[in-house]
């Protein structure tokens, strides 16, 4: 612990200038860059002690334990990470940073737009490379995410972005991958103005709501099966649920709404089915692997939703699906959930206290989450040919105890880790070591 | 219709010996009805306790004139034979709003000042509100409660926190409110909810009306005592009403407490209309002392047919299900006194069947007399004229055919004031059963049933039903079937005389018009096996499950509450928080309710020895900003809520307290919500599931105060902006105000000369007395450095900053201040304010020499407060042991309890955790949380309780699909919530 006292006094007195504006992206990488004698967290459930990982070109070149793997030193820019831990960067599931920027103040909030029917509506084009919020994600090593728009039944279309970008554009790593649904829910509340109960009863309007929504995809087929002479946005927008090329997230917490959601995904010929959210999906744990849906399990720090649950009940829905063999990600959404994307390696944790393996666990926040969104092919694993989209940790970044990013990589670019947050901890740290001369 | 009016006329002058006699008559004669009339031969219930077989019960003018067995009968008397009957003083209802409109909602959005003038300053007192101004006597409620068998009933305006005076009226529909009008003035009447007239803000929770009620009663005293100039018709009604019975509508056992805390405060012994779950916490409402008006509207079974549904019900909302209907038991069992009312109940018509389920859960019929009769009538100091029927009471009493407290017994007859209301005709025979009877050669038998009420008959021939229809009135059987032969459409009809009680006598009238004789015998009927095994059924009935009642009553309450023991941890690893730093391999031994001994190799012979090699102990987490375990967060009515304390409002049944120990915190500090700059009082418990709210608060707690400053106190995201202030500027005004105020009224105070109480000055010049401290909500560094100028312009330091999360830019004045912080580990962009919060914030503060803790201020993060703390590992390099003070020994420093908690040190409080991994990683669990050598959580016994309320659960599931099946009504599931409080919560109630 002295040590690391020390190294921040070091990067204290290092730092010379100090601005608030957001931090330049990296340029593109230019050396080849070997990674030494640190511990490997492929993601993909395996971990290589003592390993090498060399990256050129913003992909990884080669890896493999350090006794077996030789390296030409001088070619390339050498990182002697002997003790330390390095890890694919991690990914937030269904994710809203970059379209709110404060919470409370609607003017910053691009979140969600009017109406109940969005298949239209693209997320992407709102997401703010620059927000300061986003940039706080690095120092954790949380460096890709999705970017989902919010409410209505169907609330639009998410993309994927890594988070060292000038724009959007730059950001995006895959366009238009989802259609987001809200499905209708089990239980509804009365309207206390007009004297009724406020209470959670039994949603009367369960049927009339989900063929409202059968009905609406089923014109959308019928639209996009016609010559379009003229035009229907959204239903022209719903297409590539069709062709198999969008993935349908479905947002449904009970066990009866997950069930029903999946057999009205699969009624309208979609295969690639995600549940999001999920609190009782390890209840038809069974049913979700037989029709390979994955699922993008809710925030891990979460209260139990009802009185009698087990304490750790959230805790542990991590544990009991993935042991029936269902895919799963981690995803943030809830109170304050663009600052709290930041701790998405701290709900990994928790989930090893309660029943999975480390490595395990990782997955849920890399390999999982890549292959749900469609961009494992390039990200979510480290090995060779894949991005070098990757981070060390001083220790087990799962922890927040040890998670101390020194370096980090998107596409082999090096990251700045400094944010709006850590210039403000400099400089007043630097008032106060001055006043003490 | 000028027939009818007449009639009308000739029937009201037949009640002329009801009218005032001072009344002038033009409408014909004077004249006074002096008869006596004698009911005879009955079972006259007198009293609960007095039975007399075979009396003679004798009235004259609306009044018992006489009761016994040998009564003497004046020759001016009418007798009436009750042989088999059974008479009872009629019931009373203590709690009604008969004839009486609820007001209709007024006005738009809040309010900060009264509407009214020459009254109180608070809309919602209006102890001058009289019942009778708006009361309309109402016909048809009155025969509704009629067929109840209620004779007498107070009534009162159900809207306001004082609500003003209630009147007792008899149900005698026949006479005008001259007569029926018993007590014009008999209640006053209180609650904790606003009028819907007015739009005054204040109170806005239930602390705040509790402290209203409060400081309404210290102003009555002041004025009473010819300290005001100007006139308060308010507070003159209130101290007028002050020897009427005070009826205080609680709702809820949890209230019923509120309320009787108020009352106790100012020797007034309320009596409190409660919640129907008393049961949950018996001997708490027995020592209130207090007599409880008890509704009875048992919940219905819920509809569990659909699984999915059902297992969303919660087991505190099935036991109420299983367990209310013994509340009237339990309570009559533990010697509280208790009256029963229709209150509350969805359907008044619902209240016998739910009064039979109170008898059949075990409530004596004594006891149930009691509570409508004698009870309500010894509240209202009116037991000679009402609730018995000795003489000189009025004639107020049930004719019924038995037992009244037997499902099959009907109730005829209910006299108020000696005024019949006749619910059926007591005259009409019973003549159920079967008779045999011969026409035209063939044999028939006849079944009649609900000959008194609805009859019915069944008609066979040989082995054919034969379609029939029944009337039946005044002793005659008139009757009509069709003849055997089904192609034709021939009807027999037959009219029959059933005076001698076990036959029909008459003629038959057949297709042709031929007349016949008719006669039909009536067979003896024995039990049939039917009825036999519906007997054992309901026998069964009363041996049904009832689920345990807990501490507290939900899942995962205590069936007994655990006890301090003796433990030794063997080998751990042990956080001190001390000069000892962290012990290796050491154990602690724990000792009535103290930390005994910390060494190596220790032992004890009474000790219970844990293994604890590998894990970690600490001393109990402290959360220093807490919002759970209460029902109301903020008393936003103004700008300073000073008066209120959170004491007030606890919440001992909520689960977050379970979960909080699960996450290893033992101590917290419940703050007052930042909806005002001066909030209200804290209250600092320790969490001990399952003890009454007041028992979970501090011995001798330090006493703390909630201010707020910023955004939320200028009301930034709010609409309207009425209340002063709307930006930081007013809110140094606010303070400066306040404290000046303050401090003129303690010098005034200590003056000795005669002061005017004020309940919010007290509390202030507690501050300015260093008697109190200051935590306050702050963000922004302007706001943080000008309240610790106002507090040195008054001479006193701010204790806490909380949230404080731009400390890091004034820390170096914070440390000469000598304010401590208790931050959030890394919250931030949840609001505008909050845009340089930085997680290096307790790291800077702390290496400024600030006393810092991390807080929660979320049920949700407050369970995981150890790996919050770790954060600050992360964010700014504090060592692994200063990180878990922040957690631990910090907040009991800037709670004032380090002496008590907060590290493991020999003599302090034995809280402390028990951890299966190293207490700031995210792979720790809290293994046994303790709180004074009590274990309050521990993580094996959690197993258990689990399947426990799995198999209870599925038990109840049972017994409602029973419910359901007998064709008993059920009820929507409902999906409990609690909502997450926090800063910004506001009371639901009102």
């Amino acid at each position: 612990m002295k040590a690391l006292n020390k190294i921040n006094i070091i990067l204290v007195m290092l730092c010379v200038s100090l601005c608030i504006a957001q931090q330049t992206p990296a340029t593109k990488q230019t050396k080849d860059v070997a990674i030494v004698g640190a511990t490997l967290h492929l993601g993909n459930g395996n971990v290589i002690e003592n390993g090498i990982v060399v990256f050129g070109d913003g992909k990884i070149k080669s890896i493999g334990p350090e006794a077996s793997t030789s390296i030409t030193r001088e070619a390339m820019d050498i990182i002697d990470a002997k003790g330390k831990h390095v890890y694919p960067g991690f990914i937030v599931s269904n994710g809203t940073l970059g379209l709110v920027e404060v919470d409370a103040v609607k003017a910053s909030s691009d979140l969600s737009e009017m109406g109940t029917f969005n298949p239209h509506i693209r997320s992407i084009i709102a997401y703010n490379a620059e927000s300061k919020v986003v940039e706080s994600m690095r120092p954790n090593g949380v460096l890709l995410g999705q970017v989902v728009p919010r409410g209505g039944r169907i609330s639009g279309t998410s993309s994927v972005v890594q988070y060292d970008a000038w724009n959007w554009e730059d950001a995006v790593i895959k366009t238009d991958n989802g259609m987001h649904i809200n499905w209708p829910s089990s239980f509804s509340r009365g309207r206390w103005w007009l004297g009724e109960d406020p209470g959670l009863k039994p949603n009367k309007n369960y049927a009339k709501q989900v063929k409202e929504l059968t009905d609406y995809f089923n014109n959308a087929k019928s639209h996009n099966k016609g010559d379009k002479n003229e035009h229907h946005l959204p239903y022209e927008a719903m297409s590539g649920l069709f062709d198999g090329s969008k993935r349908i997230f479905i947002n449904a917490d009970d066990e009866k709404g997950i069930t029903d959601a999946v057999n009205f995904a699969k009624s309208q010929g979609i295969s690639n089915i995600t549940i999001v959210g999920g609190y009782q999906a390890s209840k038809v744990a069974n049913f979700l692997k037989q029709n390979n849906v994955s699922v993008m399990l809710q925030r891990v720090h979460t209260r139990p939703e009802l009185e009698d649950h087990d304490y750790d009940y959230t805790f542990k829905q991590a544990k009991a699906l993935v042991d029936a063999g269902v895919l799963v990600s981690l995803e943030p959404s809830g109170q304050m959930e663009r600052m709290n994307s930041r701790n998405l390696p701290f709900y990994a944790g928790t989930t090893v206290a309660y029943g999975l393996t480390k490595a395990q666990a990782l997955q849920l926040i890399t390999q999982n989450a890549a292959k749900i969104m469609g961009i494992d092919t390039m990200y979510g694993t480290l090995e060779v040919g894949k991005s070098a989209t990757l981070f060390i940790s001083e220790g087990d970044a799962l922890d927040m105890r040890t998670n101390l990013v020194s370096k980090a990589f998107i596409d082999g670019r090096d990251l700045s880790l400094e944010t709006h947050q850590t210039e403000l901890w400099k400089r007043y740290s630097e008032k106060y070591s001055n006043q003490q001369d | 219709m000028i027939k009818r009016f007449q009639l009308l006329l000739i029937f009201m002058c037949s009640f002329s010996l009801f009218a005032q006699d001072y009344f002038p008559s033009n409408t014909g004669v004077k004249a006074n009805n002096s008869n006596y009339t004698a009911f005879t031969n009955a079972t006259i219930h007198v009293s609960p306790t007095e039975v007399i077989e075979n009396g003679t019960l004798l009235i004259q003018k609306g009044k018992v004139v006489a009761v016994g067995t040998s009564v003497d009968i004046p020759k001016n008397t009418t007798s009436v034979d009750l042989s088999g009957k059974s008479i009872y003083p009629s019931f009373i209802d203590l709690y009604t709003t008969f004839g009486v409109k609820k007001p209709e909602r007024g006005g738009n959005g809040p309010r900060y000042g009264a509407s009214r003038t020459g009254f109180y300053w608070n809309d919602h007192i209006m102890p001058e509100q009289d019942v009778m101004a708006s009361f309309k006597y109402d016909n048809k409620t009155a025969s509704e409660l009629h067929k109840l068998g209620f004779g007498v009933v107070n009534t009162h305006m159900p809207d306001g926190v004082v609500r003003g005076t209630g009147a007792l009226i008899a149900l005698n529909n026949d006479a005008d409110n001259s007569l029926r009008v018993v007590d014009g003035e008999t209640t006053q009447h209180l609650s904790f909810s606003k009028s819907v007239k007015s739009r005054q803000a204040y109170p806005s929770s239930i602390m705040g009306s509790m402290a209203l009620l409060r400081q309404m009663y210290e102003d009555a005293k002041w004025y009473a005592d010819g300290n005001v100039d100007t006139k308060d018709l308010s507070i003159e009604a209130l101290n007028g009403n002050k020897n009427l019975l005070q009826i205080f509508e609680a709702g809820s056992r949890a209230n019923l407490m509120r309320a009787d805390k108020v009352g106790d405060a100012y020797n007034i012994q309320y009596t409190i209309v409660g919640g129907g779950d008393e049961y949950e916490r018996i001997s708490e409402v027995k020592a209130t002392n207090a007599t409880v008006i008890l509704p009875i509207n048992f919940k219905l079974a819920y509809d569990v047919d659909n699984a999915f549904l059902a297992s969303t019900l919660s087991l505190s909302d099935m036991r109420a299900w299983n367990q209310g209907p013994h509340n009237p038991r339990l309570l009559a069992e533990n010697g509280i006194q208790f009256a029963l009312t229709t209150h509350d109940l969805k359907s008044k018509k619902s209240f016998k069947s739910n009064l039979m389920k109170a008898i059949e859960s075990g409530l004596s019929k004594q006891k149930a007399l009691e509570a409508l009769t004698t009870v309500p009538a010894k509240l209202l100091g009116k037991s000679n004229e009402l609730g018995t029927l000795k003489s000189g009471s009025y004639a107020n009493f049930l004719i019924t055919s038995g037992d009244i407290f037997d499902k099959k017994t009907k109730l005829f007859e209910n006299w108020v004031q000696g005024n019949p209301h006749v619910i059926e005709n007591m005259n009409v025979k019973d003549i159920d059963g079967d008779y045999n009877f011969k026409l035209a050669g063939n044999d028939y038998k006849l079944s009649i049933s609900g000959s008194t009420s609805k009859p019915k008959a069944t008609l066979e021939s040989g082995d054919k039903s034969l379609g029939t229809k029944i009337n039946y009135a005044n002793d005659w059987v008139n009757f009509t079937y069709k003849t055997a032969d089904s192609t034709k459409k021939e009807f027999i009809r037959v009219a029959a005389n059933s005076a001698s009680g076990n036959s029909l006598n008459g003629k038959a009238i057949m297709p042709g018009g031929n007349e016949l004789s008719f006669y039909a015998n009536k067979v003896k009927k024995e039990d049939t096996e039917k009825d036999k095994d519906k007997k054992k059924m309901d026998d069964k009935s009363k041996d049904a499950y009832l689920s345990p009642i807990t501490y507290p009553n939900l899942a995962y309450g205590f069936k007994e509450k655990p006890k301090s023991e003796t433990l030794l941890f063997k080998n751990a690893t042990i956080w001190t928080n001390e000069k000892d730093g962290v012990l290796e391999n050491t154990d602690i031994l724990i000792k009535n309710g103290k930390i005994s001994k910390i060494g190596k190799d220790l032992s004890d012979k009474s000790a219970k020895i844990i293994d604890a090699s590998g894990k970690h102990i600490t001393a109990g987490i402290i959360d220093e900003h807490s919002h759970i375990g209460a029902a109301s967060i903020n008393e936003g009515g103004q700008n300073s809520s000073a008066e209120v304390t959170i004491e007030d409002v606890l919440d001992d049944e909520d689960i977050d307290l379970y979960r909080n120990l699960a996450g290893g915190v033992t101590s917290i500090q419940i703050l007052h919500g930042s909806a005002n700059p001066i909030g209200g009082r804290s209250a600092i418990i320790k969490l001990k599931w399952g003890e009454a709210s007041k028992d979970l608060v501090y011995d001798n707690s330090p006493k703390f105060i909630k201010f707020a400053l910023g955004e939320n106190v200028k009301q930034s995201r709010s609409s309207r902006n009425e209340r002063f202030p709307q930006s930081r500027m007013g809110v140094e005004q606010v303070f400066v105000d306040y404290f000046t105020r303050a401090k003129a009224y303690d010098k005034a105070k200590k003056s000795g000369k005669p002061y005017r109480k004020d309940a919010e000055m007290e509390v202030l010049a507690e501050i300015l007395n260093k008697e109190r401290f200051i935590s306050c909500h702050s963000y922004v560094q302007s706001e943080i450095n000008m309240l610790m100028k106002v507090a040195e312009q008054f001479d006193f330091n701010i204790n806490t900053f909380t949230h404080i999360l731009e400390g890091y830019k004034v820390a170096d004045k914070m440390k000469d201040h000598g304010v401590g912080g208790s931050t959030f580990s890394d919250w931030w962009a949840y609001k505008y304010e909050v845009n340089d919060a930085i997680p290096y914030n307790a790291a800077i503060m702390h290496n400024a020499g600030v006393v810092t803790a991390i807080n929660s201020d979320d049920a949700e993060m407050s369970r995981r407060l150890n790996q919050e703390a770790a954060k600050s590992v992360k964010y700014g390099g504090i060592s692994e042991e200063d990180a878990l003070k922040f957690v631990t020994l910090n907040p009991a420093k800037l709670l004032h309890l380090d002496d008590r908690v907060g590290s493991l040190k020999v003599g302090k409080d034995a809280d402390v955790v028990l951890w299966s991994d190293h207490p700031l990683s995210v792979y720790a669990k809290a293994e046994k949380t303790i709180i004074e050598g009590v274990t309050y959580f521990d993580i094996e016994r959690d197993k258990q309780m689990r399947e426990a309320i799995k198999k209870e659960k599925s038990e109840l599931i049972n017994l409602m699909l029973q419910d359901k099946n007998k064709g008993l009504k059920t009820q929507p599931v409902k999906k409990k919530e609690k909502e997450l409080l926090h800063c910004d919560s506001m009371d639901k109630h009102n």
